[in-house]
């Protein structure tokens, strides 16, 4: 437009870019169209109605809303939904199985890892990238791979000890001696 | 919070992209890793009027170490793999330090160095780095590839000297002219939030003395900071408790610091000083043990 203004015919509507996308969540390929500025996290939450993607800060810093894109972590209110057509999603959802919990979460349970629980499943799938790539992580290891993920309630203790938890139910021979 | 409206292209190739940039006319941007770009649109600090989404041009996912001894890191290269990158662990320290200290993990496995290049972003951890490495932008447009220092790159806070039809494809890093040395070292309130400030230092060392030095600063200024008069210091006198001194406070005399939330301005200076200080020391003491 090199002016201002356009003189267009009365009936024109203005034409909302959108996209067909396919996401494996979870392991089940979902489909939806969507408006291509859509976040991930609004397809998650609003589309696929998967709603322990929490929505945080909304502004890239506290990980609240972490999920796993093709293996690894990412914040899903800086991915663009479209940008995951073709890809594979984990949410927290996809942890546990029919009947039992994910040994992660087992973790958060019994070493009370998380207190109003908002930043637990962004923690939990951190959690989940760092073991999947380092079974037996010491303490630094740990926070270091957690350090993305704010909580603030401040229980980042009974963080560390849930994943360290985790890491021996999901590998029995290592860790002896965190076991005490 | 939505970003505005945009169009959505994903080109397959370099070409393809430069295509649809120079149809867009300046209305298009790239998206890479989209860790600065995506917030900003949501802020409504940018809104181009279409996204030319590079992420599925496999030949940008790479860094290597070439023949020469140059290294190069491809436009879609992401922080997170430089972190993990052997090639840095083995042959260029003030990158490798630098990896693992760019914004927080979970950001690190999306966003790219040359990004954060385009970025322009004067508290850019990249930009300092690469400036104190003497590093080019390449920059591919609709009739082949340009150089572009990375000094003449950033043009101003938060603009580059990209043409509108063109994409940053590469981030290069000269041959070194002896033992690359080097480190970087920022103050950060909390993980993720940018530098209080941030000192970058390279050197090449040959026969024991400094065949290049380079030193960089982030967040001091209105833009990253070279800084030369220290840098020239090492070279002419090379590395002792006097030089590295002397080099320190020329460091801290280039910063142009304000006082801000982060902290004063002459706090600033002196984590400059203390810094640059710091990892010449360890440098020097390393090599010391090493003869």
């Amino acid at each position: 437009m090199g002016s201002l203004f356009e003189v267009v015919p009365a009936d024109t509507q203005d034409e909302v870019p959108r996209r067909r996308v396919t996401v494996t969540v979870n392991g089940t390929p979902m489909s939806a169209v969507i408006e291509t500025r859509l976040l991930l996290v609004h397809l998650l939450r609003q589309a696929f109605k998967l709603t322990g993607t929490h929505m945080g800060c909304d502004t890239t810093h506290c990980g609240a809303c972490t999920v796993l894109f093709d293996g690894k972590p990412v914040k899903s209110c800086t991915m663009l939904a479209v940008q995951a057509d073709g890809h594979e999603i984990t949410t927290v959802e996809g942890l546990a199985g029919p009947s039992e919990l994910h040994p992660i979460q087992e973790g958060f349970k019994e070493e009370h890892g998380l207190q109003c629980g908002f930043c637990t499943p962004g923690m939990m799938l951190s959690a989940k990238a760092l073991l999947d790539r380092n079974p037996d992580p010491d303490e630094d290891e740990i926070r270091w791979a957690l350090s993305g993920n704010l909580c603030r309630c401040t229980g980042y203790q009974n963080i560390v000890k849930s994943v360290q938890w985790a890491a021996r139910k999901m590998n029995p021979q290592q860790g002896q001696e965190v076991s005490e | 919070m939505y970003p505005p409206r945009f169009e959505y292209e994903a080109p397959d190739t370099v070409a393809e992209a430069v295509g649809l940039l120079a149809e867009g006319h300046g209305s298009a941007k790239v998206l890479a890793g989209g860790q600065s770009l995506i917030p900003m649109m949501k802020t409504r600090f940018a809104s181009p009027e279409m996204l030319v989404d590079i992420n599925g041009i496999s030949d940008l996912e790479y860094h290597r170490r070439d023949a020469d001894g140059s290294i190069r890191v491809g436009a879609l290269c992401r922080h997170a793999t430089l972190e993990q990158s052997q090639v840095l662990a083995d042959h260029q320290p003030t990158m490798a330090a630098a990896s693992a200290l760019v914004a927080d993990p979970i950001v690190r496995n999306r966003g790219t160095l040359v990004g954060s290049l385009c970025h322009a972003d004067p508290q850019g951890d990249w930009a300092a780095v690469m400036a104190s490495l003497g590093a080019s932008v390449i920059a591919q447009g609709p009739t082949g590839e340009r150089v572009i220092p990375v000094q003449e790159f950033a043009v101003g806070p938060f603009q580059n000297a990209l043409a509108y039809d063109e994409i940053a494809v590469a981030a290069v890093v000269p041959p070194p002219k002896g033992k690359p040395e080097g480190g970087y070292l920022k103050m950060e309130r909390r993980v993720g939030d940018f530098a209080t400030a941030g000192v970058a230092v390279s050197l090449d060392r040959s026969a024991g003395g400094v065949a290049r030095a380079g030193i960089a600063l982030t967040g001091v200024g209105p833009r990253t900071i070279v800084a030369e008069e220290a840098a020239a210091i090492l070279v002419e006198r090379g590395l002792d408790p006097d030089s590295i001194a002397e080099a320190a406070r020329a460091a801290a005399g280039a910063a142009q610091p304000k006082t801000d939330h982060r902290g004063t301005a002459e706090y600033k200076r002196h984590l400059v000083e203390v810094f640059t200080s710091r990892i010449l020391k360890r440098i020097a003491g390393s090599s010391e043990e090493a003869a």
